[in-house]
Parts: C-alpha cells; structure tokens; sequence
C-alpha cells in the first residue's frame, strides 16, 4: 500500500497530489508536464517535497511536519529510469547484483537471481557490457537491477519511451508477467493511453500538478471526456474478457465478458485466458435500431450513460454494456440525429478487424481491482 | 654498471629522478583527488579563489616557488620545523625535491580529474543511490571507477612534469648530486662544466626516452580504462 501526499513548488509550477494505490501496477497518467516524473522522484528520495507524506506498507519515508526524510538508499524504492542508467563500466551480471552489495543477505538470494533472469530474459546477456546491448534490452536488466535490489516498490519513469514501436512489443510482455507475477508493487509513468490500458490496475490521471481522477483501469478508460484532461490521447474503453472459442474456418477467436462476446482475429491463446481488449473510441459506430446487412461483427446492446463534447465538432459517448463500459466518438451532428440522450439503448458496432494485437493485454489484475482503490484520505 | 654508457653518477641522476617523481606523484595522489572533487563538485563561498591558488604554482616562476618552499619547508620554516619534529626533513634532501616537484606538478593533476569528474554522469549516482548505496558506496563504486581516465592522465601528468623539474628544485634543495641532482640538474651542472657535453648528451637521450615511455603507457591505459568506461 502507497500513500503519497504531497505538495511542492518547482518555479512558477505548483505540484499538489494525493493518492493512495495498492497492489499490482498504478499507472500515473497524462501529458508531459503534468508532475509525473516529480511525483515519482518524491517518492523515491531523488526530490524533497516542501509539504508532504510518504508511506509504504506502513514504513514513513517522509514526513515534513514530523521532520522525517529518509535518503534515497534507504527507502529501498527501485527505480527503471527512462534512459535505463545502466553502469557502463560493469558487466550485466554485475549491474544486477549491485543492489545486493546493500542489502542483508537474504536467503534464496540465487534463486531469486536466476527467476528473475528467466523472467525478464536476459540470461544470454549477463557477460555483456551495457554499451553492446539494444534500447530494448537495456530496459529489460534496468527493471532487473532494480528488482534484484529487493524493492518495496518499484517506479517506472516512461520505461518505453525511448524505444521504438517493435521494442516496446518486445518488452510490454514482460512487464505484464511482472504485474501478475511479482508481488511488488510498480508505479508506472506514462503519457501513452495504449501502453497504460494494457498495463494498469488503477490509473491515476493527474493534470497541471493535480490528480483529476483515481480508480481501476476499466472505469478510468471507459470515462467520457477524460481526453482534454489526459492531453489528447487515443480515447479508448478497457473491457476485462476471456478466450471462449476458436472458429479455425474464419480464423477468428471469440471473447467473452460481461458485455456479451466480442469477434476479433484469431488469437494464439489456449481457451480460458484471461485478457483486455482496448476499443477505441474512434473505430466504435452507434445505432439506434438493431443493424442488419452490414460488415461489422460485432453489435453489443448498451446504454447511453454519458456524453462529452470533444472540441466543436465530436462528442464522446459513453455506453453501459452491463458491468463494463464502451466508448464512442461520433460528431455533434450524428448525436443530434440520433437523438442521444442519458438513459437511452443504443447498439455499438465494431468492426473485428480495428481489433489488431496492439489492442490486446493480458488481462493479470485488470478485472479484480478491489478495496484498495479508494483515494487515501488522511 | 655501464647501462646506455652511463658512468655511475649519472645512473645515480636516471634513478634519482625516477624516485622523485614516483613519490612526488604517489603523494600529490589523494590531495590532488580530493582538491578536484571539491572544485568539480563543491558549492562553497571562496571557490574560485581555491581554485585560483591551486592553479598558481602553474603560472608563477617556478623559482618563485621554489623560493616559497624554501621560507616555509626550510630549516627555519614555520612547516620545516613542524614536520622536523616527526623527523621529516625537507631540506636540501631528495624529499623536498620531490615536494618541490609535486607541488609544481600539483594543478596539472587536478586539471585533469577535475575534468573527468565533471564529465560523470551524475545520473548515475543517482541511479547507485535508489539501488540502495550510500554517499560512500557511490563514490567508490560508480564515481571512482568513472573518473579513472581522468586519474590516471592526472598521475602520468604529474609523473612527467616532475621528472621535469628544474628551477624550484634548484632554488628548495640546491643541487647536490646523489641527493637532489635529478636529470635537469645534472644536466645542467654538466653543461656549466668543460668537456661535460657528451655525459649531457647520454643524459638527454634518457631523459627523452623516459618521458616517451611515460606517454605511451599512459596512453595504453587510458585506452584500456576508456573502453571499460564506456560500457562497450
């Protein structure tokens, strides 16, 4: 359990953030400049808030009115730097037991090397030096560095940010299996919509220094008109879903969750997995009338639940399909042609081909977000 | 022994010379890195003056400085009389031409670890500091380490300027052979003598190969540290 209660001041910018965030992965979410980065360097000791609190897991790592403030080396708080700041002049193996110099020799501490290793794989590369390794690979024995050091928590300042499109597929994977495998906690900085949806239990969305919203990825995701907040990112909706069926003949897998079942191309998964789907906002067609003769798959019954005018010509809707929610982004026009209002059914339509891999997650923590998740208060 | 032709007196400068500047280096080693550490990294009122005094032995005749020592280190000196009492003595003794050499030599050496210090990526100290390393750790660990490069030109700098060494040695120490004539003085002492010009001669070629020598192995290391450094 995190809690983070600060307040600071860098020139003319006023960071004023609270938050509280448990298990698996929170992800601190919005444009660049928001206060994302001094969020997470107060919390790892790298900046000292003028006003605030700190805790993990009970331990208090600042408090300003008690005069508390531990250093950095004694937070143990790892840290996956944006540029990876691997040591150039030691070998992988050596950066990842540089922690271990620090810490009391823990039992299973070889054990914990060699899963570690597997899990990110980078046992090929632990004779290597730094400065021979892809963008790719650095990141992966930054995270590595960084769990080998036995964290409490684990921050990620934009750890894909630097990569380009292919690296970071390479590298989303593992930190998937780092979510659901790991028992520490991570606090992940992003500006990235796609990146955040795949990976995060609970988003918190901050915006000019302040937090605008908290809460599991799915409701998050799925708000309406959240896009001028979060600075322009790709609207999509986060829906939790398993694998149901194959169809070989059509190449084509069918999910199911609590909205219905939903046809995309077909997935290389044993049936039962769990996953995410991100549906953007975009690539969503609304009807008032059940549609017949048209080319989309796809055809979910829900409610209007809200609507959110994005800049002068478009509106954000959002839907209600059971316990999950959708969002759509259609103009003004088709809104006041269809007669949308709070309250009313309508059908979204989605094609089976906008849902290609970059829109799928592996599901981990995105669905049982639980009592944790209410903002810290106190 | 007749190495290079030289008679012994001579071989009495070579080793004379060798052992000046190797202590003289080895000793200036942990002021030189701590006085680079606080230029590079210190915020203090006075800064630029500290500076300005390390740099000075660079500027002034090296007489003048020479003439200094010998006020301060000198049997009547303030520091001479202190560091008598340990039995250290500085004057007229091969001690204080190594003295006088590393202080000489002294900003050359800060130079370049200051420069090398400056140019570490503090970054990474950081990164050491979440890793769980102290304020200790990171320097031994990651800073030391990085400014390797820097440390060794510093040393080798010293090492050569000090072999070098003339004119505050000359004015410290006097030039006594076998006690404080290094090859410069013997050199020069041989050139002030008729019929010294071959031993000067002999004396110049050793001079000149001891100092390639100190280059090349200095550029060894630095390519070997640098490829280190730089992670490849």
């Amino acid at each position: 359990m995190l809690e983070v209660d600060i307040e600071h001041r860098l020139g003319a910018f006023a960071l004023d953030v609270r938050f509280a965030s448990g298990r698996g992965l929170t992800a601190l979410f919005g444009r660049s400049g928001a206060g994302k980065t001094s969020v997470v360097n107060a919390i790892a000791g790298l900046v000292r808030p003028r006003r605030g609190h700190i805790a993990v897991d009970g331990a208090v790592l600042l408090d300003t009115e008690r005069g508390v403030c531990l250093p950095a080396h004694r937070r143990k708080i790892g840290y996956v730097f944006q540029e990876g700041r691997l040591f150039p002049h030691l070998t992988v193996r050596q950066n990842l037991l540089f922690g271990r110099w620090f810490a009391p020799r823990a039992p299973g501490a070889a054990a914990r090397f060699d899963h570690v290793v597997e899990l990110l794989g980078i046992g090929p590369l632990l004779m290597r030096r730094p400065g021979r390794l892809s963008g790719g690979e650095k990141q992966r024995v930054a995270i590595g560095r960084a769990l080998l050091a036995n964290p409490r928590l684990l921050l990620m300042d934009e750890p894909l940010a630097s990569l380009d499109g292919a690296r970071k597929d390479e590298i989303l994977p593992y930190l998937e299996r780092l979510r659901d495998a790991s028992e520490v906690p991570i606090v992940y900085v992003s500006h990235a919509a796609a990146e955040v949806a795949r990976l995060a239990t609970t988003i918190v969305l901050l915006a000019d220094g302040r937090v605008q919203a908290v809460g599991p990825v799915a409701d998050i995701m799925g708000r309406a008109g959240q896009y001028p907040l979060a600075g322009g990112f790709e609207a999509g909706a986060v829906l939790a879903v398993t694998v149901a069926a194959h169809d070989r003949h059509w190449d084509l897998t069918e999910l199911a969750g609590g909205f219905g079942r939903l046809v995309v191309p077909r997935l290389d998964l044993p049936v039962g997995s769990a996953l995410r789907v991100r549906i953007r906002a975009r690539d969503v067609i609304l009807a008032t009338d059940r549609p017949s003769g048209i080319s989309a798959l796809n055809v979910l019954a829900g409610i209007v639940e809200a609507l959110a005018p994005i800049g002068d010509e478009a509106l954000e809707v959002q839907l209600g399909l059971g316990p999950e929610r959708l969002l759509a982004r259609i103009t003004r026009r088709s809104g006041d042609a269809l007669g949308l209002a709070v309250g009313r059914p309508v059908f979204a339509l989605i094609k089976t081909v906008a849902i290609d891999r970059r829109s799928l997650g592996r599901g981990g923590a995105a669905a049982d977000f639980g009592e944790e998740l209410e903002v810290f208060d106190g | 022994m007749h190495f290079f032709g030289l008679s012994p007196d001579e071989i009495e400068a070579v080793r004379l010379s060798v052992r000046v500047a190797f202590w003289a280096m080895l000793w200036s080693l942990p002021f030189g890195l701590a006085t680079a550490m606080v230029l590079a990294r210190g915020r203090f009122l006075g800064k630029s003056l500290l500076d300005g005094f390390v740099h000075l032995p660079l500027v002034m005749p090296p007489v003048v400085t020479g003439y200094l020592l010998l006020l301060l280190f000198g049997h009547n000196g303030p520091l001479g009389r202190f560091f008598a009492a340990f039995g250290i003595v500085f004057a007229f003794r091969w001690t204080g031409a190594a003295l006088a050499a590393a202080v000489t030599a002294f900003p050359l050496m800060v130079r370049a670890m200051r420069l090398s210090l400056e140019a570490v990526d503090r970054r990474l100290e950081e990164a050491a500091g979440t890793l769980g390393a102290g304020r200790i750790f990171v320097f031994l660990l990651v800073t030391l380490p990085l400014t390797m490069p820097g440390i060794v030109a510093g040393m080798v700098l010293s090492f050569a300027r000090s072999l070098g060494e003339f004119g505050a040695t000359i004015t410290f120490v006097s030039n006594i052979p076998g006690e404080t004539q290094t090859i410069p003085l013997a050199i020069y002492s041989l050139t002030q003598t008729p019929g010294g010009d071959s031993a000067a001669l002999r004396l110049t070629a050793v001079s000149v190969i001891l100092s390639l020598l100190a280059l090349i192995a200095s550029e060894f290391l630095a390519r070997q540290i640098g490829r280190r450094v730089s992670g490849d």
